[in-house]
């Protein structure tokens, strides 16, 4: 028999599904987790990051599967009712990023043209003086930069 | 709610997400920089992103699956304006084409996020976010190659005023505006085309590029009502050419 299950008990197993191209930010740190309900069944409800996110279906299966795991049939929903914004990420997962390389996004509302994507903080030296190089890059939530300081390039996880 | 008068004004968007996404996606491997390739393959993949959103709230007003809807339609059934299904020729023409276009898609969705209809408000709402990036790209290039050679403003100025009739064919009128008015579905394809040429206006006057005066161009429409180029089929034959294998495989 599986345990009773609270909201608070899914929120943690959710801990441990993680951004499939970004294995150091969980899905709930990322923002994407928009509700949890339990009713017959565990109900999630997740939002992608960016539309055309082609990853969506493979976290909607972690999701499943991470639950099975733990005894709990879930379905999950893929809803547009909150939408998601860079802002959604939680500050440990911020801190995660830049941990892992990829500068964290800043503050969306700051966000209204081309001036505030100049100087992203380099996730290695923590320095200003960097270039915008494109604001696409190797996945739709990159950009991609360059450290005059570092003499390197980097990635930021893009403010939208 | 009139739902033929939503499913039309949905058609005609998803369907220019899917076309010219596609089309985007030919620059993959053939950018002529790095930079533009990753670049026009980001905003093809966004695209057809959100042709599936849009698709999707077809499906539940009834109508097929996105799939089938993407894959299975002959062109005479598409309702992307024709300006989407050009080909993609070098790459001044792409860059027209991508500013002329966008600028109006991102008006378009910052519109309907304030639309009576509310999945597609709240799926404009996410989008718009999104193709402030598309617009800036191409914002950018434009000013940028605009007043930089003699060649580069010239080819801009070649394409700028091909692509400009097909650009005016983004608004053909639709038999439904009023009741998208009335209904406070959309403001309308005449104020959208409005709000475009003032922004238009605004980007190429920053350049040497030359604005010929709008009433001089003549639109050319038929796209909405499934007429196209002889350019549209082999785009459908190529993108739908492993669905066709088997159109029934688990992806």
């Amino acid at each position: 028999m599986a345990e009773t299950v609270t909201i608070e008990k899914i929120y943690q197993w959710l801990e441990e599904v993680k951004d499939p191209e970004i294995p150091v930010l969980s899905l709930l740190d990322l923002g994407v987790i928009t509700n949890v309900s339990i009713g017959d069944k565990v109900k999630i409800e997740m939002t992608p990051t960016f539309v055309g996110c082609p990853a969506i279906d493979y976290m909607k299966n972690d999701i499943v599967d991470t639950l099975k795991k733990h005894g709990q049939e879930a379905e999950v929903e893929v809803t547009f009712r909150k939408p998601w914004s860079s802002d959604c990420i939680s500050e440990k997962g911020k801190a995660a990023l830049k941990k892992y390389g990829l500068a964290p996004p800043p503050d969306n509302k700051l966000f209204t043209d081309l001036e505030i994507l100049e100087n992203a903080e380099c996730p290695r030296c923590s320095q200003t003086n960097t270039e915008l190089k494109n604001p696409f890059g190797p996945t739709l939530c990159r950009a991609i930069y360059y450290c005059n300081n570092c003499k390197e390039a980097f990635e930021q996880f893009k403010p939208v | 709610m009139n739902q033929e008068a939503i499913k039309e004004l949905l058609y005609k968007m998803a369907d220019d997400q899917l076309i010219l996404g596609h089309r985007n996606s030919e620059w993959t491997g053939f950018g002529p920089l790095l930079e533009e390739d990753i670049a026009f393959s980001s905003m093809a993949q966004d695209k057809v992103g959100h042709s599936l959103a849009l698709y999707t709230i077809l499906n539940d007003l009834g109508e097929q699956d996105p799939d089938t809807i993407a894959f299975t339609r002959n062109a005479d059934q598409f309702h992307n304006t024709v300006l989407t299904e050009l080909p993609n020729a070098e790459y001044d023409f792409s860059l027209i084409r991508h500013f002329l276009y966008d600028t109006a898609e991102a008006l378009r969705f910052e519109m309907l996020s304030h639309s009576s209809f509310e999945p597609l408000a709240l799926v404009a709402t996410k989008v718009r976010g999104e193709l402030r990036y598309h617009t800036m790209h191409a914002n950018t290039w434009v000013k940028q190659l605009g007043a930089a050679t003699e060649e580069s403003i010239g080819r801009l100025q070649q394409s700028l005023e091909l692509a400009l009739p097909y650009a005016l064919g983004i608004f053909e009128p639709s038999p439904y505006e009023s009741d998208l008015i009335k209904e406070a579905i959309f403001e309308g394809e005449k104020a959208l085309e409005e709000k475009w040429k003032k922004k238009v206006e605004e980007v190429i006057a920053q350049t040497q590029l030359h604005l010929p005066k709008w009433e001089t161009i003549a639109p050319h429409y038929g796209g909405r009502t499934g007429k196209h180029t002889e350019y549209l089929q082999p785009l459908l034959d190529e993108m739908s050419e492993v669905f066709k294998i088997d159109p029934t495989a688990e992806w």
